[in-house]
């Protein structure tokens, strides 16, 4: 299956504290991985680099077939990423604040209504500022803003965080959905249980680099080359 | 570049529309400067005449400082700074955005700060056009260095203190020329203004190159 994002060894630093010590990873199209692991051992930095959000000091990052560093623009606008922050304007609406990142972001204007329908924000609710909604309903703007950019890859940190069940449950329908459709997800959550039934894939992260890898539906633990020790120790 | 700059004007009027910090906070602080500079020198009516030009740019400057502030806390809160960066935007053209909504939203502020000059300093204004004329150069010069340096301090957890130290000195040289051009078109100073507009152009020409090509690699710094 054609491999949609691809790292190689990737190293990224901050200051002098390596945050990825060496990131092996390849992700084919529809795939959903699971990144589990306990806090700071690089999750989300690793989606962030993904992103393009973090610059690696060594080692590649390729995205649909084409290098990250070199085309990062391009790559950024085929890239939705949700994390901890939802990236919303205060004194924007909903509806303005969606406006705005699919323009800019070169998607059109066609799925808004769809999206704002799906996660139950249509109608006034879509007139309101930012600023006056609660954490729950900022986040499921940010999930619209999401699926209406119609991105090809999905980067998801913490998704679930902030949710109320049913609003977790939707996000979960929208991933399965998405996936079937060929949109490519890594996310990142401490809802283990939820995220492991979700995922095709589940890659357990320590100090920075992928520990384990394994099929979510088999036990069998897929060891990456670079890290064969460290996996052994965590198998 | 141009569509990219035309929205982030478009987000940034609608932000300042709705805000109103620009006309509730920043206008307010300007005239009070006004207003003590008046007290302060309020005996010598012919030194406050003749330092007209010079306190209504120091004005100008403190509160172009503030916009530049409020400028870029809107892209920290809700860190809609990455959001801007994972969107693919031309960095030059959210570099021309936020100086072109700077230069507006300063504009404005000026010519309330114009009003305040006759009133409260009795300064006489002579050539409109080339008044205007200084006052957009200018305004764009400290617009556009201000936004660099705004950028840049905007990724430091000292942006607050850190923002007037770098902007204030490296917008000195467009200070200083302002001054004089106005000085001349108020009538203070004999003498020609077109150097001095010059010399304006010149460094809203400079810091404005130096801005689209900087503000990439600026906006990419953690």
């Amino acid at each position: 299956m054609e491999n949609v994002i691809t790292l190689q060894s990737v190293v990224a630093l901050s200051g002098s504290y390596p945050i990825l010590s060496g990131v092996d990873l390849e992700v084919a199209r529809g795939e959903i991985i699971f990144l589990q692991g306990s806090n700071g051992t690089g999750k989300t930095s690793l989606l962030r680099a993904i992103g393009g959000l973090v610059s690696i000091s060594s080692g590649t990052i390729y995205i649909l077939g084409q290098d990250l560093l070199k085309n990062k623009r391009v790559l950024r606008q085929k890239m939705g990423f949700l994390s901890h922050s939802d990236f919303l304007y205060e004194d924007l609406t909903i509806e303005e604040n969606m406006r705005f990142y699919l323009k800019a972001s070169g998607a059109g204007l066609d799925h808004i209504d769809q999206a704002l329908d799906h996660m139950g924000l249509s109608g006034r609710l879509s007139k309101v500022l930012t600023s006056r909604l609660s954490v729950g309903q900022r986040r499921r703007a940010a999930i619209a803003t999401l699926i209406a950019r119609q991105c090809e890859i999905w980067l998801l940190d913490e998704p679930h965080a902030g949710l109320d069940a049913d609003a977790r449950d939707l996000l979960d329908s929208l991933i399965t959905q998405a996936s079937s459709q060929g949109v490519t997800i890594i996310l990142s959550s401490h809802e283990a249980n939820r995220a492991v039934e979700l995922s095709t894939r589940v890659i357990t992260m320590a100090g920075g680099h992928i520990v384990a890898s394994h099929l979510s539906t088999s036990d069998e633990i897929l060891i990456p080359k670079s890290t064969k020790s460290d996996s052994t120790n965590v198998a | 570049m141009l569509h990219d700059a035309l929205l982030i004007i478009r987000k940034d009027l609608k932000i300042e529309f709705r805000s109103k910090v620009t006309t509730n906070q920043v206008a307010p602080m300007a005239i009070v400067i006004l207003i003590l500079f008046a007290f302060a020198l309020d005996t010598h009516q012919h030194k406050l005449i003749l330092a007209a030009p010079g306190l209504f740019w120091v004005a100008v400057l403190f509160s172009m400082s503030l916009a530049i502030h409020r400028s870029f806390s809107i892209e920290t809160s809700s860190s809609t700074r990455d959001g801007l960066r994972l969107l693919g935007l031309d960095p030059g053209g959210i570099f021309l955005g936020k100086v072109i909504v700077l230069t507006i939203e300063m504009f404005v502020l000026e010519i309330i700060l114009g009003f305040g000059i006759v009133v409260l300093y009795s300064a006489t204004l002579h050539n409109y056009f080339l008044l205007i004329s200084i006052t957009i150069l200018s305004t764009l010069g400290l617009a556009a260095a201000g936004t660099i340096f705004g950028s840049l301090a905007s990724s430091f957890k000292t942006k607050d203190t850190l923002l007037p130290l770098l902007f204030l000195p490296i917008s000195a040289p467009v200070l200083l020329s302002a001054t004089k051009a106005f000085q001349t078109e108020l009538g203070t100073v004999i003498g020609s203004s077109h150097p001095w507009i010059r010399i304006l152009g010149v460094f809203a020409v400079v810091y404005l190159t130096v801005g689209v090509l900087a503000f990439g690699p600026l906006l990419e710094e953690q």
